[in-house]
């Protein structure tokens, strides 16, 4: 029936990009645009004692030099979350437009706008800066020690919460086990190094109103940031999304458009262009919070989980930004996996004297799943259990709520996810041939399963706005206020209009660019929810133009209604698919008819009630250089149970990427901090080490396709969830390839070397 | 943007050292791929850039009549490893450049800069080292030609005096003829990294199944690249069995200066000198047609 939702089709911005006219906001020039740059804190915890500033001033090029003293100290969030009415509910305030106190070595502690880069450069060095260093506090266990110094005056230990939950009776559970087994697991901090670094230019425009061109994910609640941070009404601000080279979360933050604002208002309104280094991105937009979890699990003899004991410290660097809802995502995504009669969820998210972290593609479930999904495997092992078997004793059925928040599970096919999977690797044939291995290289299977959401309902409002014209020649306008930023959102979402309107796709032309101004309000890209959330918004402002269409050719011909169809931009009766007329007639008629002329439009928001659960397994086939402690991957396959999937050649893509991000955050990446002074020690990409494109295998992607009853289209969440169960999978072919049990990340050669080293592995003077 | 006062640009050797002599400050750019970076990197501000580019003479790679290979420093990665006398004579050369960075770099950045950079790093140099390569350096006083080994001072350091321009990379028969090499780039990911490890072994055999010579170039072992003397001397005339092997790398470990920063600690630095000397010499044996593993 369909003929658009399904198919691949070509990507709506597919040529604009790589013919390099899709325009970016680097791309945005304006006559005598000034630069903007700021001067980093040395010291990751410091008091400005005094700032002279009179010899940058004096540079011939410089235009304005700002400390804390010349620009609002508004106390500001940061997440990209919808404002809660509720103030218990809103994000931690806890920042100001340049900082008097430094909280990481590469906090900002002054700006510089200048007629050029270079002038401005000179102009930081300028710049004379005196501290009163303070102990940096790096890991959370010296933040919440007693009597640490504190990074923010009103979070006492520096402990910005611990809110968990406790399902069950745990001692009851852990009574009932036959046994209970205990692990300690960690994770690391990695950046998202999107291709487009943070980018914003500002100016002040004919009205007084600020500008802002921005690379964010959530343009509207920039302008609420901006507002809030500058303490002006939000409608005095306007900004404008142009096309983004991807943002994994870091650009679901507000990172440099309070400062663009202050900065074009201390040169009398002219336009500023702010831009990070990649350097500078890797410390002062956001990372991923790193974890530490302390696993204690009750299981029976058979195989059946009966209660686990999650503890889990967050390290959240300086500033709150996402704060404690990502451990709070953390442990909540993840739980619906296995239910068990008890659960308890101790989480502590701590401010440290690092880079922030923030939200980050899966938003804490990568964590949570590669401490869980590790910790199942090395219970199996154990239990001298098959870990696929083990865990199918536990797994979720449809119809299941969640006792917290009262999502139900209405469509899963983890089962068969996990079946497809296990026969892509040829799991029984291998897991047979490498039994009894010797030498120094072993070979080893491993897999993990994951649960996720589809948005954030209900921890968060899940409104969309989408809007609708009919132009006179039967195409429309889709203006939608979810924003395009790589993941091809664009594309699925003119897809459904398509097909709910019965047009070819490409009669469907996307308003890619948000402007707060003009476009129907939405409040981004981030917890994959575009296609689910917004899918619906655009769904239902397409039926409301389906239905004036058919109104109007009602009141032309008289036939009624529920006789008629659109069928490829023709009015057909819906029994036989004779035509009747064409949507471009129709079109002309409903701008032009003496009479009855009203231009066919719709303009609807969605507030979204609920959530979809989607799932999904990696399998993996490694293979071990014991002495070098080179994980090398052979095969690996990414398994999805995302409902619908509405265009899989973009979905493929998804998980592409996210599993190439997977791997990195398994096998190399992780920032590093001196251990005494807190200072950055590999903020660039060569020492940071991202894959490159030969380090990622083939990988191999399938789909589930279930039907989502809640889910345009019957779809559910993609964006995130390829990344999640890629560790886990990986760790768990190392163990089944050694017996070791590696429970941190990364499994880079050195770490997972001296494991070896400690477990007997490597032999000196070895073979050849 | 970067911060560059001036650029000047010379197309014969004559030019340059003259410029150089008259502008002692001038930094020489070859490929750029070092210098930019520095620059982005806030070192050598204000900086009055001498282009060699022009210069023709300073390209790629000769076979001259006595057998001696002379590469021009000039010589991209690019064309070093595809160029027909490298990959007859000194293939090990090929495999060398072609582990160095991306495509990109390897069309832009020259092995002359690769050396005078002065990195411990530079991907050609341990299998320069191996080859006893010597370097032709000029300038407007004149001329000198020394080993590889004695133009790195230390991290970063090379003996390029003031005015000198590297004009000749040059390899003499003797210590290329009759030798099949190995060079293992021991890095995190398979392109586009710094090595944590470089190690370059060239080996001869001889009648019988004895290793005639064998040669040792290492990167990243010490502060500047590093030959291994005595594993090499013990290597001379040894029968190719596991106790000679496992001999060899502990010795080349013997020669190493390793230590531990945040990239990677000196233990495991040794074990890898050790483990992959064994490696690289392994693989450069079955090359030369003898047994490839014992
Ligand atoms: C992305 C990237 C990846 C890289 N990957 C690698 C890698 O994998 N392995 C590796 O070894 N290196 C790597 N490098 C470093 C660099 O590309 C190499 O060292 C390269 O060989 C430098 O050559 P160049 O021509 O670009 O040198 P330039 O930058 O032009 O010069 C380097 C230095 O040598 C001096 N110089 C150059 N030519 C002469 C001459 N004829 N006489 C005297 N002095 C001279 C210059 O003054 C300067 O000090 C990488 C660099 C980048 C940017």
């Amino acid at each position: 029936m369909s003929c658009t939702v399904g198919q691949s089709v070509t990507r709506v911005d597919a040529v604009a990009k790589v013919t390099g006219q899709a325009k970016y906001t680097g791309d945005f020039m304006f006559r005598d645009m000034l630069v903007g740059r700021l001067l980093r804190s040395p010291y990751a915890h410091a008091i400005i004692k005094n700032i002279d500033t009179s010899q940058a001033r004096a540079l011939p090029g410089v235009e304005a030099v700002l400390t804390y003293k010349d620009v609002p100290q508004h106390k500001f969030p940061t997440a990209g979350h919808p404002y809660a009415l509720e103030p218990g509910h809103r994000d931690k305030a806890d920042r100001t437009i340049l900082t008097s106190k430094a909280r990481f070595a590469g906090d900002a502690v002054a700006a510089v706008v200048a007629s050029d880069e270079l002038a401005a450069a000179e102009a930081l060095r300028l710049i004379k800066v005196e501290y009163e260093v303070l102990e940096p506090l790096l890991t959370p266990a010296a933040a919440m020690r007693e009597g640490a110094p504190l990074i923010h005056e009103d979070s006492p230990r520096n402990i910005i919460s611990s809110k968990g939950y406790e399902l069950g009776d745990l001692d009851a559970a852990f009574q009932e086990a036959d046994y209970t087994f205990t692990d300690e697991l960690e994770t690391s901090i990695v950046q998202h190094c999107q291709l487009e670094n943070h980018i914003a230019c500002a100016y002040v425009d004919s009205d007084g109103r600020i500008v802002i061109i921005t690379s964010t994910q959530i343009p509207h609640i920039v302008r609420r940031i901006v507002g809030q941070a500058l303490g002006i009404p939000w409608g005095r601000v306007r900004v404008i999304k142009p096309c983004v080279g991807g943002g994994f979360g870091s650009k679901q933050d507000v990172c440099l458009e309070p400062l663009a604002a202050v900065m074009t208002l201390a040169v009398g309104g002219k336009p500023v262009r702010l831009e990070l280094s990649r350097e500078e991105c890797m410390i002062d937009s956001r990372t991923r919070h790193a974890f530490k979890f302390h696993i204690k699990t009750g299981v029976t003899r058979d195989g059946r989980l009966t209660g686990m004991h999650i503890k889990a410290v967050s390290n959240n660097g300086a500033y709150a930004s996402h704060g404690h809802s990502v451990a709070a995502a953390c442990g909540s995504k993840f739980r619906v996996l296995y239910p068990m009669p008890a659960l308890k969820y101790e989480p502590c998210t701590v401010y440290t004297n690092l880079p922030v972290a923030g939200a980050m593609r899966a938003y804490g479930s990568p964590q949570i799943t590669f401490a869980v999904e590790s910790h199942m495997d090395s219970i199996a092992r154990r239990l001298k259990l098959d870990p696929i078997e083990f865990r199918r004793r536990n797994l979720v059925q449809t119809g299941y709520v969640d006792p917290i928040d009262g999502n139900v599970v209405r469509s899963c096919g983890l089962r068969e996810c996990i079946t497809r999977g296990k026969e892509l690797i040829q799991w029984d044939t291998k897991k047979a041939r490498y039994q009894n291995q010797t030498g120094s290289k072993r070979r080893g299977l491993g897999m993990a399963c994951f649960s996720y959401g589809s948005g954030t309902f209900p921890a968060g409002q899940e409104n969309a706005g989408a809007r609708i014209v009919l132009n006179q020649d039967g195409s429309v306008q889709l203006q939608i206020g979810a924003t395009e930023i790589g993941q091809g959102s664009d594309t699925v979402l003119a897809q459904m209009a398509a097909e709910v309107l019965g047009i070819p796709v490409d009669s469907v032309h996307v308003i890619s660019t948000q402007d707060t101004d003009i476009t129907p309000f939405d409040t981004g890209a981030y917890a994959s929810r575009q296609t689910y959330i917004s899918g619906m918004a655009v769904t239902k402002a397409a039926q409301e133009v389906r239905t004036k269409v058919l109104d109007v050719v009602r009141e032309m011909t008289g036939i009624p209604v529920q006789a008629l169809d659109i069928k490829d931009g023709d009015i057909v009766y819906r029994h036989s698919g004779e035509a009747v007329t064409s949507l471009a007639e129709v079109a002309l008629h409903s701008y032009y008819d003496p009479v009855s002329a009203r231009p066919i439009t719709s303009d609807v928001s969605n507030n979204a009630r609920v959530n979809a659960f989607v799932f999904g397994v990696t399998f993996a086939e490694v293979e071990v250089d014991l002495p070098t402690g080179k994980i090398a991957i052979l095969e690996l396959y990414n398994v999805h149970d995302s409902g619908r999937i509405i265009n899989r050649r973009l979905a493929e893509g998804q998980v592409h990427g996210g599993v190439s991000m997977g791997l990195g955050y398994a096998l190399s990446e992780q920032l590093l901090f001196d251990e005494q002074t807190g200072k950055p020690l590999n903020n660039n990409l060569l020492d940071y080490k991202l894959p490159t494109i030969m380090d990622v295998p083939d990988i191999g992607v399938d789909f589930v396709e279930t039907l989502e009853p809640t889910g345009p289209f019957g779809c559910k969440s993609l964006g995130e969830p390829p990344t999640i169960p890629v560790a886990p999978a990986i760790r768990n072919a190392v163990l089944d390839a050694t017996g070791v049990p590696l429970n941190k990340l990364p499994m880079n050669p050195q770490f997972v070397f001296e494991h070896f080293q400690a477990a007997g592995l490597i032999q000196e003077g070895g073979e050849a | 943007m970067y911060d560059i006062q001036e650029y000047l640009t010379a197309t014969t050797v004559e030019e340059a050292t003259a410029l150089l002599a008259a502008h002692p400050d001038l930094t020489i750019i070859a490929g750029g791929t070092d210098v930019l970076i520095k620059m982005h990197h806030g070192q050598g501000a204000k900086a009055r850039l001498l282009s060699i580019r022009g210069i023709q003479s300073l390209q790629g790679v000769r076979l001259l009549a006595d057998g001696t290979i002379s590469i021009g420093p000039l010589t991209t990665f690019s064309r070093l490893a595809t160029d027909p006398v490298i990959q007859e004579h000194i293939p090990i050369l090929a495999e060398a450049a072609l582990s160095l960075g991306g495509p990109q770099i390897r069309n832009v950045a020259t092995i002359g800069g690769n050396i005078c950079n002065g990195a411990t790093s530079a991907d050609s140099a341990a299998t320069l080292f191996a080859l006893n390569a010597r370097l032709k350096l000029e300038s407007s006083q004149g001329e000198r030609v020394i080993p590889i080994q004695d133009f790195y001072l230390g991290p970063g350091r090379v003996d390029l005096q003031a005015g000198e321009l590297l004009t000749a990379l040059s390899i003499a028969p003797e210590d290329y003829r009759g030798y099949s090499g190995r060079y293992i780039k021991f890095s995190q990911r398979r392109a586009m990294d710094i090595a944590t490890l470089g190690v370059a072994v060239l080996c001869r055999l001889e009648a019988g199944g004895l290793l005639a010579d064998v040669r040792i170039g290492l990167g990243v072992a010490g502060p500047a690249p590093l030959r291994c003397p005595p594993a090499e001397e013990y290597a001379r005339g040894q029968k190719i069995t596991p106790e000679t092997f496992a001999a060899i790398g502990r010795l080349a470990v013997s020669s190493t200066r390793a230590r531990t920063s945040w990239r990677a600690s000196r233990e495991y630095r040794e074990h890898l000198v050790g483990e992959l000397t064994r490696r690289a010499l392994a693989d450069a044996i079955a090359r030369a047609g003898g047994p490839g593993s014992i």
